[in-house]
């Protein structure tokens, strides 16, 4: 059993140990230093203080992984219309395939959608596996589950990736735990190893770290990623790659939901979809001055959005956040209008590709990820800002 | 009608920085707190219990002293609470995390409804929910945003939060839900119910209560995944700093706008 164990003459101040614990797991009491079961094993201990604290490796035994070939990408779609982050995640599973001589596989699901198939044969999928069943018509998670079973056993391969959607982050981790194997959430990194270890990497503790994750001894190995976080491939233009029907017995697609209605939200333009992004951070004073943040967005054509403290006053919608608990955005051009720059807003927008700042405090953390670091006050800037913009009249908006 | 809600203990700040040089984590705090996405999820409970009846338990896993937790839950109402804590379980991920609580809910007896938090703010995964419902074996919906109904002990209806589009689903009992911020809003803990539960018991489960024994199902022996390392998020290089009187910044800032094409001319 992997563990750590403490040689406890070996430490000089042990009183002082636990500090250098993150999760709080090294405990000293009536002079012995012990591991609690807050303990993530992340041997910070082991490296800081080798000579006290030793981790213990026992082999376990080993899962043959020449017989787990090839990439999945799972397609994200609304009846047949393909989220976007399918093609960025085809990107990345080719970039990795092409490194192990791997194929690249699709999994597409649902009902009536064997035509829409069609178009990942632009992005350079080697071969899509259609499930096309009326049972699969809404997204109920046994069915989809089972159809994503039955995908990995005939197909076997060694890397699953699945867009970080409201459908991915439910049904990537219930098939990951069915093959009872590891899954990574919201990588922002993926590589992979000759040996067809995927490495993860993934912001942890709100993004205020990384963390660098593998899964050595198991397969398939599962990722989810965010939208946005890698670039789609340029559509080829001849197709390749070949189609696949799959069939699978509507008996083992029985489920114990049942789906009443779906109904079309409101269309509110997301922030994600948005190219230019202003933000009003905690240096915006008062709930009216969100006006100005507005027309300055309304002005550049984009939307506006917000830091989590002017949700939690209520002043601005939950589906502007920006952040960690919010949503990732990757915008052509983000202002952020005295926004300090907390690390979970930063690893929600710090892929934007044109970053500027607007805050009164030289040493905000905003300023570590701003191409345009502007040091001086919102009431005074956007003001003036305006006044040097093109006023669009009522019509050039409609 | 008998519900669990599972919690978690969280740092009580996400404020942790990384020692550059030495790749040591600095914490400002050592403080802790109940996740609080977890509230949602027990508000959500004692809204259906006050309305159907029942009981509403809440488990855990962590290690002693997340028995704070725990109290904390019964100071808002819940009524029995267990604690899964064992060195046996440390070091687990996401997989040992949910199959371990799957564990220790089979212990708790039966139940009709299970409700998670939307996700935990340390691990940011949302992914222990749809995993310990796959261990039990039922279904689950994930970003419910609003129960419509609950229909004696058979089925509730909810509203599941798509996105793009609001689906409805009818699902039977038992089942999971993980409910969305917001869904409703958390009551306070009471202090009065503080006094009535100071003495009450919270229930602790090890290994050695759990119906599957072998330990390699658990902690970091069951977990697939593994932290190779953690390291500070990169920096980008600040390219340009500019100062001024808030007219010349106004200005110049138009300029810039211009020369990249998001302002035209």
């Amino acid at each position: 059993m992997a563990k750590i164990i403490i040689h406890q003459g070996k430490a000089e101040n042990p009183q002082k140990l636990p500090d250098i614990c993150p999760f709080n797991a090294i405990e000293y009491t009536e002079n012995t230093l012990s591991i609690n079961s807050a303990c993530k094993m992340c041997k910070i201990c082991v490296r800081k203080y080798p000579a006290v604290f030793e981790y213990l490796e026992e082999v376990q035994p080993q899962v043959d992984k020449s017989v787990w070939r090839g990439i999945a990408v799972y397609v994200d779609h609304v009846e047949g219309v393909i989220h976007p982050v399918t093609y960025e995640l085809l990107g990345k599973a080719r970039e990795m395939a092409n490194k192990i001589h791997h194929p690249v596989y699709c999994l597409m699901m649902g009902d009536a959608i064997s035509h829409k198939a069609e178009e990942l044969r632009y992005y350079g999928a080697d071969r899509i596996y259609v499930y096309d069943k009326t049972e699969l018509k809404d997204f109920r998670i046994e069915p989809y589950t089972t159809v994503f079973e039955d995908f990995i056993k005939k197909v076997q391969p060694c890397i699953v990736l699945v867009g970080g959607t409201t459908v991915g982050r439910s049904l990537a981790p219930r098939t990951a735990a069915r093959f009872r194997t590891g899954l990574t959430a919201d990588c922002t990194i993926l590589d992979v190893q000759e040996n067809t270890d995927l490495d993860q990497i993934r912001p942890a503790f709100g993004g205020n770290i990384m963390a660098h994750i593998h899964t050595p001894n198991h397969r398939p190995q599962f990722a989810t990623v965010r939208y946005k976080i890698f670039n789609a491939p340029q559509r080829s233009k001849i197709p390749s790659g070949e189609i696949v029907f799959e069939d699978i017995p509507a008996s083992r697609l029985k489920s114990r939901i049942r789906v009443l209605e779906v109904r079309k939200k409101e269309k509110v333009k997301s922030i994600e979809d948005a190219e230019v992004i202003v933000v009003a951070g905690r240096g915006v004073k008062k709930e009216a001055d969100l006006s100005m943040i507005r027309s300055l967005a309304d002005r550049l054509g984009g939307m506006m959005a917000s830091t989590r403290p002017l949700i939690e006053a209520g002043w601005t919608d939950p589906r502007l956040q920006i952040g960690l608990s919010g949503r990732t955005v990757k915008p052509k051009l983000i202002i952020t209008c005295g926004v300090s720059g907390s690390v979970q807003f930063v690893a929600g927008m710090n892929n934007s590709e044109t970053i500027i700042a607007i805050n009164t405090d030289p040493k905000a953390p905003i300023f570590d990820v701003a191409h345009y670091a502007i040091i001086g006050d919102i009431y005074k800037i956007i003001p003036a800002l305006l006044k040097n913009i093109p006023q669009k009249g009522i019509h050039d908006v409609l | 009608m008998n519900i669990i809600v599972c919690i978690k203990q969280v740092p009580g700040t996400s404020e942790v920085e990384i020692d550059e040089k030495t790749g040591v984590l600095k914490r400002s705090g050592v403080d802790s707190k109940m996740n609080p996405y977890d509230l949602y999820a027990l508000e959500t409970a004692l809204r259906i219990r006050e309305k159907e009846g029942g009981t509403v338990k809440v488990i855990s896993m962590g290690p002693p002293q997340a028995e704070q937790v725990i109290r904390e839950a019964y100071m808002m109402g819940a009524d029995d609470g267990v604690l899964l804590t064992d060195q046996k379980f440390a070091g687990a991920d996401v997989l040992a995390t949910a199959y371990t609580l799957s564990q220790g809910i089979k212990k708790m007896g039966d139940f009709h409804l299970l409700i998670c938090g939307k996700m935990t703010t340390d691990g940011d995964t949302a992914q222990v929910g749809p995993e310990v419902a796959e261990f039990l074996n039922i279904p689950h919906v994930s970003n419910v945003r609003k129960i419509l109904s609950v229909y004696d002990e058979e089925v509730i209806t909810v509203e599941m939060d798509m996105s793009e589009t609001v689906e409805i689903q009818e699902v039977l009992f038992p089942c999971l839900i993980t409910v969305e911020k917001d869904i409703y809003t958390p009551r306070l803990p009471s202090f009065k119910l503080k006094l009535r539960t100071m003495d009450k018991k919270v229930h602790r489960f090890g290994l050695k209560d759990l119906e599957d024994q072998n330990r390699y199902h658990y902690g970091l022996n069951g977990s697939p995944t593994q932290v190779l390392k953690v390291f500070p998020p990169p920096k980008k290089d600040v390219n340009e700093v500019w100062r001024g009187s808030g007219d010349e910044l106004g200005k110049r800032l138009a300029e810039k706008l211009k020369e990249l094409k998001f302002i035209q001319e």
